[in-house]
């Protein structure tokens, strides 16, 4: 190996060491039996159990993953819809300034949205009554609103790779707009969106400072109960948190690539 | 029925029916209105509160003229938000401290990330595969819990520490926790992927039948690096960049988590006076000016997104 | 399927002489603009039914936009386009009784042969039985029987190329337009697709446009071909009119090779029609036949084709004939046939293809050969731009 292949190996080695070191770390420490990270008091499943017994904790995550699953839904469709309409629809009025809300809640700081958001729920109380208190729905709410620009560059990357002419020749053969949108985009953009939609799956389950501000009394997600008790310090029952989620996440990525590498031997095979 | 146009305009042809025209509407319009709605529609709000004055009610602030009270007093709208921002010292601090650290963060991030987007550019496709699902798979696991682990590392009972003193290197535990540093540490670890991917994307698709010609017409690897390599993939480092800088200087769980208290950084400046004092109005006011500061940056980012989509 | 031959002749079909026949497609000053650049302008043309009339033209001359018009994907920013006597305007690519075989094919990836060729159908809203029986006789029209269950990316391109054309034809539409359609076959495949195309569009009388850049294509496959260039037609013609009488400058150099000369006119039958014509600076005469206002006078070119020349060593002498003498600069052997570049004594190289038949004159070239170099003079054409 040449000096550079050396140098880009080595900082490919320290930039993955990087990454995964601290997680390594939390996953074997939520088997420690004692409550010191730095002391190993042997192994131990007692986090584990502490953790199903809380039922805050169980409570905020089944609350997080409802908000989850349906602002996905949501920022799924209307980013799917962006999405389209960047990439298809032309020039129509308006549109550079929708590029730039398309473009923005990718950057934005979340302070900024979540305090924006939330004097958006205030002043439409004032005016029309609505939201009546915030919580669930609020939070919903936000999470499409910066999800579904994701879903949208995600689809529109998709879109403008795909060739034009699909769609030119659907419609020359008899097909109008609506359905070759049916027959033709949406079941080749279909990956694109279930990619949109768990992408948006995660980051709604992941949120913290925006839910903090567009919350609500008695609506606590899972990482505002985390933030709650790590500010405090580490906590040996949130080790066992992170060892699950990352397992889950760990098994969900090896099933979709199981999943895809299955169907593009299906493909060869024919 | 001749159409004359004379741009590239979209034109519905004159008879499409009823039903395509508004399925059309439909898919421009919907996204746009929530949007509107609910992003830009905010921010608008937050400029309106930023000039009202905190008040102990529900909500805690006031309205920007009242007209039913005596005229002389129906305008109370006032700069005083932005005045006390001035004087104060603590946001001038914590403004400038947040754009050190956002512009630090950003150039470590680009200095570990473009060999590592090189290096994975450069591997044979499955392993290419396998790598970028590596970059990719914390990502996936909760923000919060990664930053929670450098807590565990860096702390005074932590590993680095407990490991350190283990060697022997030094004889008590190190303040590695509540520092900049470990600021530091936490942004570039959250948002490394945020600059790995752009990267990664310009750099594969790069020609690299340039570097070819290049080193057939005499050039070493460094200067086919610098002369070819690079320029072309500053859009790629631009991108990745701004995907780091503009997010990072409102980052308010890193900093509340990982830092101290002798210097904070804007986000949890205005966290604080929300939650804390409940000053509303001035909140807006610190929104706003950050806002103010970041709308170059985020205009640069729609820029680049514009020419070239990446997912 | 018929056998690689054109089972007729097409020249005896010329609905285009005949002033009764009223025109299939009618275009009448057609223009379109984008960002105010015109990417067709003011384009008149007229196709009758059963035609095969090709557009040709350099990439950027605008005949893709002038197709894309036709189909219904890009509206015109001035003009009309009337086909089977229904003006075009305002309708939809979906309403037309057009149909196109694009470029890349754009066969639907996600469906089998079989529900790519039912599309259309699907949309007409035919019958589930009817659309079976005709998507089975489709495949067989275009031998791909076995291969309805198959999906796109299992077929080779000419398979693919197949299925659009079949899933275009099913529609019966009144025009079929072709996209550049041989550009992505290999050369063997070209000829016998080539071929397969003539046959089909003779026994179904469909009306096909295709829009290549290969002029050698649209010789072979045209009734009449169109030279288009900078979004307006240069000539229109039959193939062998567009070869052996283009209107100018661009059209004759289009098509093969071409040797061009320059010419004062001195003298000019306006009866007759027939100049008598000096070379510059070699000062050959020779006649020629003429079309329009020429006069004595004139600066004119005179454009000969490099097959009708003839090399002989000794001066050929004979009526109607132009002769002017070279030396020979280069000669190259392709087989069948030599490719010799004679300098005259103008100074210019002319280009000269003779069949290696056998040799009657013991005509063996060398380099720096002098020969005479003669033509009919039926061959000069004359051009004035």
């Amino acid at each position: 190996m040449n000096k550079s292949s050396r140098f880009v190996f080595s900082s490919l080695c320290f930039g993955f060491a990087f990454l995964y070191v601290p997680i390594l770390v939390l996953v074997v420490y939520s088997f420690n039996q004692s409550a010191i990270t730095s002391v190993w008091g042997g192994f131990s499943l007692r986090w584990y159990f502490a953790l199903f017994d809380n039922e805050q904790i169980i409570d905020a995550a089944l609350l997080s993953v409802r908000i989850a699953a349906v602002s996905a839904t949501f920022a799924t469709i209307l980013g799917t819809m962006a999405g389209l309409a960047l990439a298809q629809m032309g020039r129509y009025r308006g549109r550079l300034l929708f590029t730039g809300l398309i473009a923005a809640p990718l950057v934005m700081p979340e302070v900024i949205t979540g305090l924006s958001l939330l004097l958006m729920f205030v002043s439409l109380q004032e005016l029309v009554g609505w939201p009546m208190s915030r919580g669930a729905s609020t939070i919903t709410i936000a999470h499409i609103t910066f999800s579904m620009a994701y879903v949208a560059v995600i689809v529109q990357s998709r879109l403008s790779s795909m060739d034009q002419s699909l769609q030119e020749a659907a419609m020359d053969l008899g097909g109008r707009p609506i359905q070759v949108a049916f027959d033709i985009t949406f079941p080749l953009i279909a990956p694109s969106m279930l990619s949109g939609w768990l992408l948006a799956f995660t980051l709604s389950l992941d949120d913290l400072v925006i839910a903090s501000f567009t919350s609500g009394a008695g609506a606590s997600t899972l990482p505002m109960i985390i933030f709650s008790k790590i500010k405090l310090g580490v906590t040996p029952d949130i080790n066992a948190l992170a060892t699950i989620i990352i397992g889950i996440v760990g098994l969900g990525i090896t099933i979709a690539s199981w999943i895809m590498l299955r169907q593009n031997k299906n493909k060869e095979n024919g | 029925m001749n159409t004359s146009h004379a741009t590239n305009e979209v034109i519905k042809p004159l008879n499409m029916n009823f039903q395509d025209a508004m399925w059309r509407k439909f898919i421009t319009y919907l996204p746009y209105l929530w949007l509107l709605l609910f992003f830009l529609a905010p921010f608008i709000i937050v400029l309106k509160i930023s000039f009202a004055t905190p008040i102990v009610a529900q909500p805690p602030f006031t309205e920007l003229f009242d007209l039913d009270s005596d005229t002389s007093r129906w305008w109370l709208a006032s700069w005083e938000n932005y005045q006390f921002l001035t004087e104060d010292n603590l946001y001038w601090v914590s403004y400038f401290k947040s754009i050190k650290v956002a512009f630090i963060s950003t150039i470590i991030c680009l200095l570990i990330g473009y060999p590592m987007a090189y290096g994975i550019a450069r591997a044979t496709p499955i392993k290419r595969n396998i790598l970028l699902m590596l970059v990719i798979l914390p990502f996936w696991t909760s923000f919060l819990l990664r930053v929670y682990a450098w807590m565990g590392l860096l702390g005074k009972n932590g590993i680095v520490n407990s490991a350190l003193m283990h060697i022997g290197i030094i004889d008590s535990p190190l303040q590695l926790l509540y520092t900049d540093m470990a600021v530091y540490l936490g942004i570039v670890y959250t948002y490394i992927p945020f600059m790995i991917l752009p990267l990664y994307a310009n750099l594969e698709k790069m020609d690299t039948s340039l570097h070819d010609a290049a080193a057939d017409l005499g050039a070493r690897p460094w200067q086919v690096f610098i002369n070819i390599t690079l320029p072309l993939s500053i859009p790629g480092i631009l991108a990745g960049s701004l995907l780091v800088f503009i997010p990072a200087i409102g980052e308010y769980v890193i900093p509340a988590l990982l830092g101290g208290l002798d210097s904070l950084m804007i986000g949890r400046t205005l966290y604080d006076e929300f939650f804390v004092n409940r000053d509303w109005p001035l909140a807006s006011a610190v929104a706003t000016i950050l806002l103010l500061i970041l709308v170059i940056p985020i205009m640069l980012f729609q820029r680049s997104q514009r020419d070239k989509p990446q997912s | 399927m018929k056998t690689n031959q054109p089972t007729k002749s097409y020249v005896a079909d010329t609905p285009w002489l005949d002033r009764e026949a009223s025109p299939f497609i009618q275009i009448k000053n057609l223009s379109k603009n984008f960002d105010g650049t015109p990417a067709v302008a003011n384009i008149d043309l007229n196709i009758y039914q059963g035609e095969l009339f090709t557009i040709l033209g350099g990439s950027g001359c605008g005949k893709s936009t002038l197709l894309r018009m036709l189909a219904g994907f890009e509206t015109p920013s001035e003009g009309q386009i009337i086909i089977d006597s229904k003006d075009m305007a305002g309708i939809p690519a979906y309403d037309r009784p057009v149909n196109m075989m694009f470029q890349s094919y754009a066969v639907f990836p996600h469906m089998t042969v079989a529900q790519n060729i039912s599309y259309g159908l699907k949309k007409d809203g035919i019958e589930k039985s009817q659309i079976k029986n005709q998507v089975n006789e489709m495949l067989e029209l275009v031998q791909l029987s076995a291969l309805g269950k198959r999906k796109p990316h299992q077929l080779s391109g000419g398979q693919r190329q197949r299925v659009a054309l079949a899933r275009a034809l099913i529609k019966k539409p009144k025009v079929l337009l072709l996209d550049e359609p041989l550009a992505a076959l290999d050369k063997k495949l070209r000829e016998q697709t080539q071929f397969e195309l003539m046959n089909l569009q003779y026994e179904l009388g469909i009306t096909f446009v295709v829009v290549t850049h290969d002029q050698e294509e649209a010789m072979t496959l045209s009734s009449r071909v169109a030279v288009m260039n900078e979004g307006r037609f240069i000539q229109i013609g039959t193939p062998s009119q567009v070869y052996e009488s283009p209107n100018n400058k661009f059209v004759a150099d289009f098509f093969g090779t071409i040797n061009f000369f320059n010419a004062t006119v001195q003298n000019a039958n306006q009866d007759s029609k027939v100049l008598r014509a000096t070379l510059e600076k070699t000062g050959t005469e020779l006649d020629a036949k003429f079309d329009g206002n020429i006069h004595t006078g004139d600066q004119i070119t005179i454009a000969v084709r490099p097959e009708k020349i003839s090399i002989t060593k000794n001066n050929p002498e004979g009526e109607n004939l132009t002769i002017t003498k070279g030396v020979v600069e280069d000669l190259a052997y392709y087989g069948n046939r030599s490719i010799y570049r004679i300098r005259s004594q103008s100074g210019r190289i002319i280009q000269v293809s003779a069949q290696n038949f056998a040799r009657s004159e013991q005509l063996a070239l060398e380099w720096d050969d002098e020969v005479y170099l003669s033509w009919n003079s039926s061959c000069n054409v004359v051009l004035t731009e």
